[in-house]
């Protein structure tokens, strides 16, 4: 199904793990860095260039070329979500609702539930990522390197995404965990 | 004999190949991959990945917008005798290559973690050099990105715990779950020292995905018994090669190294006479 910007709760609410989804709208991405200067801006009652609340934060740090007209998407896959765990552990104290897209999973599904979902794109596929995005619509933080500033893209049928973790509680990433560390036990007896 | 400009140029493109077009071994592994998944969603990853592939060669664009940190490994021929610095031409091709492939920068200082925009730094790029026979100069080029390499463990074994290196091979690869782009490629370095197993586990990423012998095949299977699968999203294929290289250890030590590889294992190779 196609999702797009602002995504609201109702359409968040339905999302279930396993739904297959593609994302039209607005995108903003945000790594390491970016996190924890937007939890810095939060704390101290400063206003954010651009808002993560109901945003759809996209886990990437793309690569990008200046041209005449402005900035040239390259490449811009995912990166490892988990890195983000604690800072989005916190962000989601302050946001009602929340779209993440990266790759690997995170653990915050007691944390998302009833605000949010993530949503798993294949890590690495950078190339096929820059056909969904239309353009960059801006880019804030830049002084934090290309990387890890927050740009700003504009997304047509972005997918597919797989919901890995839903408003509900349900993380495909727990169950699979589950299961590799039964079946690591039983790979341990044999070795 | 090989001169400075033809380094420099000779980097810049084998860093272009790299990042735009994998090695034939590598695409069979993930056809392969392909074809004998039978989870639905790890199915539809590798078809997003072999697509990606395609692009990134049809458009001459990187594959994946993590290019890695340059490193670089020289075969250096005992009879060449080179009249410039070597390590300043790789370099430029580094800087050059960051910009013409382009890279996206990604050194940063470890403590600062400010970027130097064009991916060369303090020991930036990584080059090892080893001596060869011969007259030649054999330079490739392994970008390597950071979702793997973060995934990636060593461990000093005891000399009595030979029977539990596939343990530890197989719990690094567990503990990386979907985390370092699966199906991945592991590379292990067993025996020489604490830095020199590390090395050999990087070197071994650089062999034919697809020639192991019994006892990496033996690796392998194990780790797909896990059922972590592509992303880390289930399925039967969560690696697509073990790779193993050797070293003298010390009577008292057993270090072993394991380095994780995403799927887009980039590597180019050139020979310059």
């Amino acid at each position: 199904m196609e999702i797009v910007t602002p995504v609201s709760q109702d359409v968040i609410r339905k999302l279930r793990v396993g739904n297959i989804v593609y994302i039209s709208g607005e995108m903003i991405t945000a790594r390491d860095k970016a996190h924890m200067r937007a939890l810095e801006f939060i704390k101290s009652g400063k206003e954010l260039p651009i808002s993560f609340n109901n945003a759809v934060i996209y886990h990437c740090g793309p690569l990008v070329q200046k041209v005449s007209e402005g900035w040239k998407v390259i490449s811009a896959g995912p990166t490892t979500s988990a890195r983000m765990n604690r800072a989005t552990k916190e962000l989601l104290n302050y946001v009602d609702s929340i779209v993440i897209v990266g790759k690997g999973g995170m653990d915050v599904s007691e944390e998302i539930k009833g605000k949010g979902v993530y949503l798993a794109y294949t890590g690495g596929a950078g190339a096929l990522a820059v056909n969904a995005i239309k353009r960059v619509k801006d880019v804030h933080w830049l002084d934090l390197g290309m990387p890890e500033a927050v740009w700003v893209f504009e997304v047509e049928r972005f997918g597919p995404c797989i919901v890995a973790i839903d408003s509900h509680g349900n993380s495909l990433y727990d169950e699979v965990k589950r299961r590799v560390e039964e079946n690591f036990k039983k790979i341990v007896e044999k070795l | 004999m090989p001169t400075y400009d033809e380094v420099v140029e000779t980097v810049v493109e084998l860093f272009k190949k790299a990042e735009t077009e994998l090695s034939d071994d590598v695409i069979q592994a993930l056809r392969r991959a392909y074809e004998v998944e039978e989870n639905e969603i790890a199915k539809m990853n590798l078809e997003a990945i072999l697509k990606n592939v395609e692009i990134a060669k049809a458009k001459r664009i990187p594959m994946c917008q993590d290019t890695g940190l340059p490193i670089v490994f020289v075969e250096l021929g005992k009879e060449l005798c080179l009249d410039f610095d070597l390590v300043e031409a790789i370099k430029e091709g580094v800087v050059r290559a960051t910009k013409e492939v382009p890279l996206r920068p990604n050194a940063v200082h470890p403590i600062t973690r400010e970027n130097t925009g064009n991916n060369i730094g303090m020991h930036m790029p990584e080059i090892n050099v080893d001596l060869v026979d011969g007259d030649e100069l054999k330079i490739t080029v392994m970008p390597k990105g950071a979702g793997s390499e973060n995934c990636s463990a060593l461990k000093m074994m005891l000399p009595s715990e030979v029977d539990k290196i596939k343990r530890f091979v197989v719990e690094v690869v567990k503990n990386a779950g979907g985390k370092p782009c699966p199906p991945i490629f592991v590379g292990v370095g067993i025996g020489s020292t604490f830095d020199g197993c590390a090395k050999l586990a990087k070197k071994a990423l650089l062999r034919n995905v697809n020639d192991m012998n019994e006892f990496e095949l033996e690796i392998l299977n194990a780790v797909n018994e896990l059922g972590i699968g592509a992303m880390g999203l289930g399925g039967k294929i969560t690696a697509l090669a073990v790779l193993i290289e050797y070293g003298h250890c010390h009577t008292a030590s057993l270090p072993v190294a394991v380095n994780i590889q995403c799927w887009a294992n980039r590597r180019a190779s050139a020979v310059l006479r």
